[in-house]
């Protein structure tokens, strides 16, 4: 029997990469390992399995939550770092990239209008390049997850009017620093940053009646009161009134920013004007809150902080992105216990959740269905492809239904498989993989370049070839320069 | 003046005019079983609209006093509502739907709303979209179980525009998703016979993901298929300029096209106007604007099929009455439902009116709900899908009817 050279390289390859994927593929990853890897990371890259069998799974876990203790790559610090309009106050990026004065009584001009678009695009493309950058390079993994975790938890809108130039700044400001840190200084970072104020409506919170109250700032107004006990604490069913949304409110007015920052302000733009604040004496949730202005805020925060309402609503919430959809109740029960006595300290809370039985049950390993912003992150992860370009991935993010700084309501999007398993969504996450696969996706390419193909044997020791017989024997018997998309597009990789 | 005597219409007919009725609809519904399947699209307006901006009672002196920078003037004067019935009038940016309502097609059914007091967006959408208020463990979409009592099933029988399924249509049964904009119609590289076999054979099981990837195949092709015999001739029409009409038009068509779609989803945000809310112009009056574009592309997109089909346009509570101190409106209770169909008895402005007097409100702030929203889904699901009773129940579990609205002819 003869066989013409060229069906004997196809068929030489095939029996490579079907036999001999690589070096790890004749030792079995433990489970645990790449279970921590999907839940602490947003999955593995090229290596990430080998360094954490390597330094053991506890002291992986205790690296994650002290994330100062591990060094990023200079690379990445020096990408970060040609990000400028990141490390600006909102006064300075409202200063440089805002709208331009105009004369009072006067309207800007159209083209006015879209110069000042263009530049606030800048700054929100920066913000994403750098949330996506770390996302996928820092082996500070945890902190990025959350980032993305905290951003959801107290969500601002980019669509939204000044939150286009602000939404980076919140993050960098309100968010990042804070992500295992106390709760109740979280939660204080966001109620007093402007993008927050501007989103849910504070800045224009004012006394009726009061000194300062004229124009646009006549009354009081609930939105942030309500979403501050609904969504960030108490949650829906926490036990407050409309009574209690009245009083909240009534204790947030006259909390804004400066409109009009005076040419040496740099700083945060967040401004307590006192002539709008409503002095009179409060009883919020049961507790009488003396008329003092701005100091009232702080109380209001501690009785929110510390009620076990908030305990159990955040305790539920990391539960469920941590550990599966339904979460049970006992996990639930012992986070909100520690997350009150330790008074909200976020790090401690996660340790305590990553040594429960729940977290460790194997039928919650693989169990959680991957966001589209996780599907992407992890799959650009697993190649180990270099991001020149980001706009391929922010528009896919977009066309998947989970825009980066785009959920226009401040319930933050939601993790479980109910919000994101649909027919076009496996469709287009399908497509998604097998263009990423091509390469073509990432890079500044023009067409005459060469494909770069990820090598499926790779990616699949990347992952530790924890792949069902079903899918390994759909991918073997697939022509080759499908592999690597099959491994992508398999039902393994849509859960984490 | 006495409220309640100039609206309601449930109850005016004998009992000869529903015998008749009732023997037609059995003629309808057979006839329906070959192919004129009724269809029903539900528009849910996310962040509580201003209904009492919507359709104006602008004979409430109340109205005014409480809302004197967002008040919509009175008929007669500049900028003023378009008078539909003498008592209440439509916001002028919806004039594109007045021939609707001249030519009877378009209801309203005002103080609607849940039977739930949550001032809470989501809970209060949630509540909507399960059709059981109040009762937080229902884990499937009221539109869903429809789905589930209607025969003959495909993929395409509910579609959804968005990238993600509502969970007023979540639930067992498979639903397709039209994403928004023009990625709907752009070639995948799952197109390709190679990949695409590829990937089949990676989803042949029986397991939920295989069923969701063979449905979404399924429901991929059959809509680009419409969509692309209907795009060759769509092209002679001036495009349309918002994205909301665009997305409004390409589900007219699919459904226009393929009697297997029998429902349809659509959800449009920014109605949660606590500042700044405007009046005659501004932010409501903008958004009210993209709808109205998108109901008429709607409407026409339909043709014919417009005589079958009925719209139902949702959100899940209104607004204070009194606009708050910042020229907008906070989270209230009562509102008003849009109802379009050919079917439809329209040119009036149903509910019982509950008054805008303090001591009429709710909670001394907000318009009363004196119709439950369920009263409007339950007329639609029995006079124009034929529901049995078992089937309504199935549908709109818990829900003991208090009054029966006579939307549809």
């Amino acid at each position: 029997m003869s066989i013409k050279p060229k069906y004997l390289v196809l068929s030489l390859l095939v029996l490579v990469a079907t036999i001999h994927p690589g070096s790890a593929a004749n030792s079995t990853v433990d489970p645990k390992v790449l279970h921590v890897l999907n839940r602490l990371s947003f999955g593995p890259r090229p290596g990430d399995i080998e360094k954490l069998e390597s330094m053991g799974i506890e002291s992986y876990i205790q690296a994650q939550l002290s994330p100062e203790t591990i060094p990023e790559p200079q690379t990445l610090i020096e990408q970060i770092e040609q990000l400028q309009t990141l490390r600006l106050s909102p006064v300075q990026i409202y200063k440089e990239y805002g709208p331009a004065a105009v004369r009072s009584g006067q309207k800007p001009a159209p083209q006015q209008k879209q110069a000042t678009r263009q530049k606030a695009r800048l700054v929100v493309q920066q913000a994403m390049q750098a949330r996506l950058l770390r996302a996928i390079e820092s082996p500070r993994q945890l902190q990025e997850v959350m980032v993305n975790f905290w951003y959801n938890h107290f969500n601002v809108y980019a669509g939204k009017g000044l939150d286009r130039l602000w939404v980076g700044a919140y993050e960098q400001q309100a968010i990042r620093p804070y992500v295992l840190g106390r709760f109740r200084q979280l939660l204080e970072a966001t109620a007093r940053h402007p993008a927050m104020l501007f989103y849910l409506d504070n800045w224009q919170n004012t006394a009726p009646g009061s000194p300062g109250a004229r124009s646009k700032f006549q009354g009081l107004n609930e939105n942030y009161a309500r979403e501050l006990m609904e969504l960030h604490t108490l949650g829906v069913d926490g036990g407050y009134t409309q009574q209690d949304v009245i009083a909240l409110a009534r204790i947030f007015t006259g909390w804004g920013f400066r409109r009009r920052p005076s040419a040496t302000d740099t700083g945060s733009g967040f401004y307590f004007d006192s002539r709008r604040h409503d002095f009179s004496d409060k009883v919020f949730l049961g507790h009488t809150i003396k008329g003092s202005g701005e100091g009232e805020v702080e109380q209001a925060l501690d009785i929110l902080a510390r009620s076990p309402a908030t305990a159990r609503h955040i305790s539920y919430q990391l539960a469920q992105y941590f550990v599966s959809d339904r979460p049970p109740d006992t996990l639930v029960a012992r986070l909100q216990q520690r997350f009150l006595a330790t008074d909200g300290n976020i790090r401690e809370v996660l340790n305590t959740l990553f040594h429960s039985p729940e977290f460790w049950n194997s039928q919650n390993f693989h169990a959680k269905f991957k966001t589209p912003y996780e599907y992407v992150v992890s799959a650009v992860r697993a190649t180990g492809i270099k991001v020149h370009n980001f706009t391929p991935l922010i528009a896919t993010l977009q066309q998947l239904g989970m825009p980066l700084y785009g959920c226009q309501t401040p319930d933050g999007y939601k993790n479980t498989q109910q919000a994101w398993l649909n027919p076009d969504a496996i469709t287009r996450r399908l497509s998604l993989a097998t263009i990423l696969e091509s390469g073509r996706l990432l890079n500044n390419q023009n067409h005459t370049q060469r494909r770069q193909l990820v090598d499926a044997a790779a990616l699949a020791n990347t992952l530790g070839n924890s792949f069902s017989e079903k899918t390994r024997s759909a991918i073997a018997s697939s022509p080759v320069q499908l592999r690597a998309a099959l491994i992508l597009g398999s039902p393994e990789f849509m859960y984490r | 003046m006495n409220r309640r005597d100039f609206l309601f219409h449930a109850g005016a007919f004998s009992a000869s005019a529903l015998t008749a009725i009732s023997t037609n609809a059995w003629v309808a519904r057979s006839l329906a079983a070959k192919n004129h399947q009724k269809r029903l699209i539900v528009i849910f307006l996310r962040g509580a609209v201003d209904g009492l901006n919507v359709v104006v009672p602008y004979f409430e002196k109340a109205y005014y006093q409480l809302r004197s920078q967002i008040a919509i003037p009175r008929p007669s004067e500049e900028g003023g509502v378009i008078d539909l019935d003498g008592h209440f009038g439509l916001h002028p940016a919806l004039s594109p739907l007045i021939p609707l309502w001249k030519q009877g097609t378009v209801a309203f059914v005002h103080a609607s709303g849940s039977p739930d007091p949550t001032r809470s967006h989501f809970d209060a959408q949630d509540y909507m979209e399960s059709g059981t208020p109040g009762i937080k463990s229902t884990h499937d979409g009221w539109m869903n179980r429809l789905l589930g009592v209607l025969s003959g099933h495909t993929p395409i029988q509910a579609v959804s525009v968005g990238a993600t399924i509502p969970r007023i249509l979540s639930g067992q049964m498979a639903v397709a998703n039209l994403p928004s904009g023009k990625i709907a119609t752009k070639p995948l590289p799952l197109d390709r016979p190679q990949i695409r076999a590829a990937f089949d054979r990676l989803y042949s099981g029986k397991d939920a993901l295989s069923q969701t990837y063979q449905e979404g195949r399924q429901a991929y092709q059959a809509l680009k298929h419409d969509l692309d015999a209907e795009m060759n001739m769509a092209n002679n029409g001036a495009p349309l300029p918002y994205g909301f009409a665009k997305d409004a038009q390409r589900l007219a068509q699919v459904m226009a096209k393929d009697p297997r779609i029998e429902l349809g989803f659509m959800a449009l945000g920014g109605w949660d106007t606590h500042v700044n809310q405007g009046g005659t112009q501004g932010q409501l009056a903008r958004n009210l604007q993209l709808l109205a574009q998108g109901l008429v592309s709607l409407v026409k997109g339909l043709g014919s099929v417009y005589s079958r089909t009925v719209i139902l346009v949702m959100s899940e509570f209104g607004r204070t009455v009194a606009e708050n101190g910042n020229g907008g409106t906070d989270h209230g209770h009562g509102n008003v439902m849009w109802i379009l169909g050919g079917q439809v008895r329209g040119g009036k402005v149903y509910g019982e009116w509950p008054g805008l007097s303090t001591n009429q409100l709710y909670q001394g702030r907000d318009l009363a709900v004196t119709a439950d929203f369920r009263d409007v889904i339950s007329a639609v699901l029995e006079r124009h899908m034929h529901l049995t009773d078992a089937k309504l129940n199935q549908v709109l579990p818990n829900y003991v009817p208090t009054q029966k609205i006579a939307l549809i002819g």
